[in-house]
């Protein structure tokens, strides 16, 4: 694998963001670099759901902080509304042009406690968005809106909104956290990892309340996360990255169905689920992931892959079509089209 | 199910988080209902207590301070009045400190040189603790060359030998009030800003700030919303210890001749009281202020460094998560 390329991007139609070869890279000491995001390209439709999958260090974080320029990135294009006249290159924006389209992007992070500042109250964290941009001082408005956000959350203002964040559980922070996110009416919502450090049982509700959002203020998702049921069932569209890359990109459904990507099928083989798509066999996967710091060459994923030979090591496979909307990263992907070569 | 006064809170040991996951299948059946606790804070208040001790100090530490504030209005002798009793005469009814050997009241000379000792080191100390703190948080949440430069002027600062500097600002400015307590707070400065900046950028990196970011909030804006009330607990309660500091300080440097000229302090006294034969004849004249120094500044230490363990835990962010 190791998908560079850009032909899984579809045109400008309804698009509201795309990002072009985006790259971070962070110096480790030594004259070394971490190489986290390389080279990865996607768009996202307004109103999808875009769902990233891959293992601990495979960059899913770093490409999603990348987007909302916290720290922007080394190298590549982020871009709102791309092709129309609202055009706007977020990697191009510094200082308070920056700050101007900030809100427009908004983010969930996966620790529930750390999201949010143990010394504000409930109040001031939801509607610290709304003070910052309030015209004058018009706080019985801002006032209403926040309790209208908490109770759109399932948080009730009337007891919660007095109170600190370390009065509730992970489950509670995180949906402050959503509506704190929410209350500026944002049009790309970046969750990463939103449910990752919760209980099963409390996972399920805030997935349900991310999608109650969704629907409510028409919100586009980015939904991170290395749990491929999850973000199968909430993505209409998937990425799959491994050690900064791209391996292949598709429908939700036609991605779970048919995985073509060798690493694709040993996540799904390793997920502990009944009737998996793909034979147990398979989960079988040598060594630990490579080191960021010297990836492998040519295809990064060709030292844990069953199928690699001497052409993945020399030759990085570009992204291409397999099917409609469904690419892939692989010299030999499986059941793709006429051959695999 | 009975309802569990923890439920809602974070607790922080791993006992606690075990069964706090148990208590998640609670929530997941009250579904969606915001219910915080009845008692939010009994589960904290318990074990954490300041201590006899502390309120000791603490007493100990107000009564100083209002005797000093009131002095002027309380029924004491004049302090610089000579003749007041007889010379150099131990404690009696009537001077219940003694007197020294121009025969003025020690108890009312104590008090009055709580004024200029409490006063050089409180003022020195918030003034170090506002410029220090500022320089810290700067430093610690802008990084880059801010940082560095900062960090250049931290260093700079410590190793600038601190009895040079007050001969130095004393030849140049005199021995004013304000002049040897500007001079007191440089020396204050660079610690508390090391202190706030390794703060600072604990805090920093959780992702609340991130978020605020992301919401438009200015760098300033983040600095005072954000890290500000985070810092501040953990520094407010070395502000007591920084002031125990201080005022041994100013009393080292009146014992130099170094510190204001007008008035006296604690340390001022110190130094008339302790030639040799006074100590000999009349050592009451240097005990009683030694005595108020040493309990002060033993009572300052105490608090702070009590009030320093209670917050510690919680509150720096590094033990709760």
């Amino acid at each position: 694998m190791a998908g560079s390329g850009t032909a899984h991007l579809r045109g400008h139609d309804e698009m509201v963001l795309r990002v072009e070869n985006l790259v971070m890279e962070f110096p480790a000491g030594h004259h070394q670099v971490v190489h986290a995001v390389s080279d990865v390209s996607f768009d996202i439709r307004r109103g999808e759901t875009l769902g990233i999958v891959g293992e601990s260090g495979c960059g899913k974080s770093t490409t999603a902080r990348a987007i909302v320029q916290l720290p922007p990135p080394t190298s590549g294009r982020v871009v709102l509304d791309p092709g129309t006249d609202r055009e706007t290159e977020l990697t191009a924006l510094v200082g308070e042009d920056l700050r101007q389209v900030r809100p427009r992007l908004q983010m969930i992070f996966q620790d529930p406690i750390s999201s949010l500042n143990p010394r504000r109250r409930v109040r001031d964290i939801v509607g610290e968005g709304l003070h910052i941009w309030a015209e004058e001082s018009d706080d019985e408005r801002i006032r209403a809106r926040v309790d209208e956000v908490l109770e759109a959350v399932g948080i009730d203002p009337t007891v919660a909104a007095n109170r600190r964040p370390h009065e509730f559980s992970g489950g509670q922070c995180q949906r402050i956290s959503i509506a704190r996110a929410v209350v500026l009416e944002p049009e790309i919502l970046i969750c990463d990892e939103p449910v990752s450090a919760l209980d099963v049982s409390v996972q399920a509700q805030i997935l349900n309340l991310l999608e109650e959002m969704k629907l409510r203020y028409g919100l586009t998702l980015v939904f991170i996360g290395h749990d491929l049921s999850v973000v199968r069932n909430v993505s209409d569209r998937v990425i799959v990255m491994y050690l900064g890359k791209v391996c292949e990109v598709g429908g939700a459904d036609a991605l779970y169905s048919a995985p073509a990507h060798p690493y694709t099928r040993v996540l799904l083989a390793s997920a502990p689920e009944p009737a998996s798509t793909v034979d147990g066999s398979e989960a079988a996967i040598g060594d630990e992931i490579p080191s960021p710091m010297d990836p492998p060459s040519g295809c990064r994923f060709r030292t844990r892959c069953p199928r690699a030979d001497d052409r993945c090591t020399t030759e990085e496979p570009i992204l291409r079509t397999l099917d409609d909307d469904h690419f892939v990263a692989c010299h030999y992907p499986t059941a793709a089209g006429p051959s695999g070569a | 199910m009975p309802a569990d006064p923890n439920e809602h809170t974070t607790p922080s040991s791993r006992t606690a988080k075990y069964w706090r996951k148990e208590s998640h299948v609670n929530v997941a059946h009250a579904a969606r209902m915001a219910e915080p606790p009845a008692e939010p804070d009994a589960d904290r208040a318990a074990p954490r207590r300041l201590g006899i001790i502390f309120w000791v100090a603490i007493g100990w530490i107000l009564l100083v301070t209002t005797a000093a504030i009131v002095a002027p209005l309380l029924p004491i002798a004049d302090p610089e009045q000579i003749g007041i009793g007889p010379r150099a005469s131990g404690p009696t009814w009537d001077q219940w400190f003694g007197t020294d050997g121009n025969g003025r009241d020690m108890f009312s000379r104590t008090i009055w040189g709580a004024r200029v000792s409490l006063m050089v080191g409180f003022f020195s100390i918030v003034a170090g603790f506002l410029v220090g703190g500022t320089m810290g948080i700067v430093s610690g949440y802008r990084r880059g060359w801010i940082d560095l430069v900062l960090g250049f002027v931290t260093y700079v600062m410590l190793s600038f030998p601190l009895l040079v500097l007050f001969l130095l600002v004393i030849l140049l400015f005199g021995q004013g009030l304000w002049i040897v307590t500007g001079a007191l707070s440089i020396v204050v400065i660079p610690s508390v800003a090391r202190l706030a900046r390794a703060i600072t950028i604990v805090f920093a990196e959780r992702e609340f700030v991130a978020a605020a970011r992301l919401l438009g909030a200015t760098n300033r804006r983040v600095m005072v919303r954000e890290i500000l009330p985070n810092v501040l607990i953990p520094m407010s309660a070395l502000l007591l210890l920084g002031l125990g500091l201080t005022i041994v300080a100013e009393g080292g440097l009146a014992y130099l001749g170094l510190s204001v000229a007008d008035g006296f302090s604690w340390g001022k006294m110190i130094q008339m009281g302790a030639g040799l034969r006074t100590l000999q004849t009349a050592p009451w004249v240097a005990f009683f202020p030694i005595g108020a120094m040493f309990l002060t500044v033993l009572s300052l230490n105490l608090a702070g460094d009590r009030l320093r363990q209670y917050f510690d835990i919680r509150e720096l962010g590094i033990g709760s998560r």
